[in-house]
Order: structure tokens, then sequence, then C-alpha cells
């Protein structure tokens, strides 16, 4: 059994408004330390043993459909875990 | 001339779209569920607007993976014409039958009101009846069209005359250059934001887009009725 986390972001060329709402309202809390924010989404997966290649398998699940990669950048962590 | 109009769980202007075909235009249209596996008997395939499967993860990515997509692309291959309005439009970017990505809008604010549009390229089959630079009155409605794409995309559209429709004074949305529609390169894919299925009789503010749905049939008619 696999857990994958899957994190989306914006591409670093894409204006993110939603981010920069957020960084400006954090700047109006005078934390004017925060140069930049970017939203992005977070995803766990469970996948089940399998004999195919997981990090391919995942990284085509991203390439098709969790990640529109016109707009979006995508990472993803794979951690193998022992079924309960 | 027959249309589908395409159901996906969730769309909520088919209703307009089968309304303004059947009764405005005077044409067939026949309500097509996104299960479908057949196109074939259509002339014209129209995906409307709405939010297909919530407008879960991303606008259109989970519509574009229905079974009748497959025959939409099939549809497409085949140079018939194929319109998206709205969230169908963002179901044929997802799909890559049209280049580009949506954002959401640059003042993160869901916009409902009539914006005026200008006819850029008045020779696609979508806009014939048009004169180009045309000013058209067209409402739209929608949280994500700020529309994007690379800037070798976007020179390719400009090369081509694929950017069809723009916003005419303020930029609504943030598109980049202000781009509201766009054409496939083999011309018989268009995608638009704004609704032009709202705006068929002068009585609710607007028939602008009447003339649109005329382009479709007048387009299809030159090409597949003999003596037409």
């Amino acid at each position: 059994m696999y857990k994958v986390k899957v994190y989306i972001t914006l591409r670093e060329s894409v204006l993110d408004p939603q981010g920069t709402a957020v960084k400006q309202s954090l700047h109006s809390m005078t934390y004017n330390q925060v140069q930049d924010v970017r939203i992005g989404k977070y995803m766990e997966l469970s996948i089940e043993d399998t004999t195919t290649d997981v990090d391919q398998l995942v990284k085509e699940m991203c390439e098709r459909l969790l990640a529109n990669t016109v707009i979006e950048d995508y990472r993803y962590d794979i951690e193998e875990v022992v079924a309960l | 001339m027959k249309f589908a109009v395409i159901v996906f769980p969730g769309s909520n202007c088919d209703v307009d779209m089968y309304h303004a075909i059947k009764d405005e235009l005077g044409e067939e249209a026949e309500y097509v569920w996104h299960t479908a596996d057949n196109l074939d008997q259509f002339d014209g395939i129209l995906l409307p607007g709405g939010f297909s499967y919530g407008d879960y993860l991303r606008s259109g990515a989970i519509a574009r993976f229905s079974t009748v997509m497959t025959e939409v692309v099939k549809a497409a291959n085949a140079g018939k014409p194929v319109l998206g309005i709205c969230n169908g439009f963002q179901i044929l970017l997802e799909a890559g039958l049209l280049p580009g990505a949506m954002r959401r809008n640059r003042d993160l604010k869901f916009i409902c009101r009539p914006v005026q549009l200008q006819v850029e390229n008045a020779e696609t089959a979508f806009t014939n009846s048009y004169s180009q630079g045309d000013v058209i009155n067209i409402p739209v409605a929608h949280g994500e069209g700020n529309y994007y794409c690379d800037e070798v995309t976007l020179e390719t559209l400009k090369a081509n005359n694929q950017i069809v429709f723009t916003y005419k004074g303020d930029n609504p949305n943030g598109s980049l250059e202000k781009i509201a529609g766009i054409i496939n390169q083999q011309g018989n894919v268009l995608g638009m934001m704004p609704h032009p299925e709202r705006a068929v009789d002068s009585l609710l503010g607007s028939n602008d887009g009447l003339m649109l749905f005329q382009s479709i049939v007048k387009n299809w008619r030159e090409s597949h009725v003999v003596n037409a």
C-alpha cells in the first residue's frame, strides 16, 4: 500500500490573484516580512500494491488529470505503508 | 441542421441553449446525456455553460473524461462545428481541443452582467453573419474566465486570427489580451466565455447572440445543402 501526497501550485509565471489577496491581508496585519503567497491544492491518494511503477503511475495521473500543466506545477511524495 | 446539446451533471445553461436553437433559430436540437457514445446523427455539437461535476478539481477537468467527450473529439476531428460556451469553453480547454487554460477572475468575484464584445474575426463558421469590428452586447456569468496561454501560443493565435471575440472597454476578468473567445486552427471548434444563447431575444435585453447561431447554420448549408 502506498500513501501519496500531491501538491499542486500555480506556475511561477502565472499570477495568483488569491495568493496576492492573502498577502495583502497579511501585510495589513503587519506581517510585512511576507514577500509572496502562493495558494495551491493538496491531495492524498491511497494506492494499492501494484506491479507497475508507482512513481510513473502518479506522474501520469498528475499530467492527465490532477494538474493542468498549462498553468500549474505539481510535486508529490510517495510513502510505502503496511496495510493494517 | 441538427444540434446536440450535451448535458453533464451540473450543466445549467442547457435549457437556454435548447431554446435558442429550437425556438429562436428554428433548427433541430436534442439533449444528449454525458454517457452517450455516439453523436453520428448530429451536424453540430453544443457544450453549454454551468458547473459540470460541481467544478471539482478545476472547471471542466472531470467532464473532459466523460464518455461523450470521446465522441465530441471525434466530431471535432471530422470537421463538425463544436461550440463551447462558458463551462463548455473550459471543457474544450481541458480536453485540449483549444489551447490555453482558465484562471480565477482577477478580482476573485463571480461576474454576472452584460458586456460589450468586439468581433475580431468575422470570417469564421461561427461569425460570418457579423462584420469585422462589430460591437455586440452579450452577457457573461463566470468565476473563472481569466484566459491564459504562454507567449508562443498567443503568437500562434494572433498569426492565425484565432482570437474571435475580445472584451470591449474594461477587461472584466483579467483575461490575457482581453480574450473572450478563440477558435481552433481548423476553424470548427469555438470556445467563448460570454453567453450568446442568453442574447437571442430583444425582449430580454439583446438578440446580438442569435447571429452566431445563424452563422453556424449558414456555413453548414453552404457546404451541405445543394442549391442553398
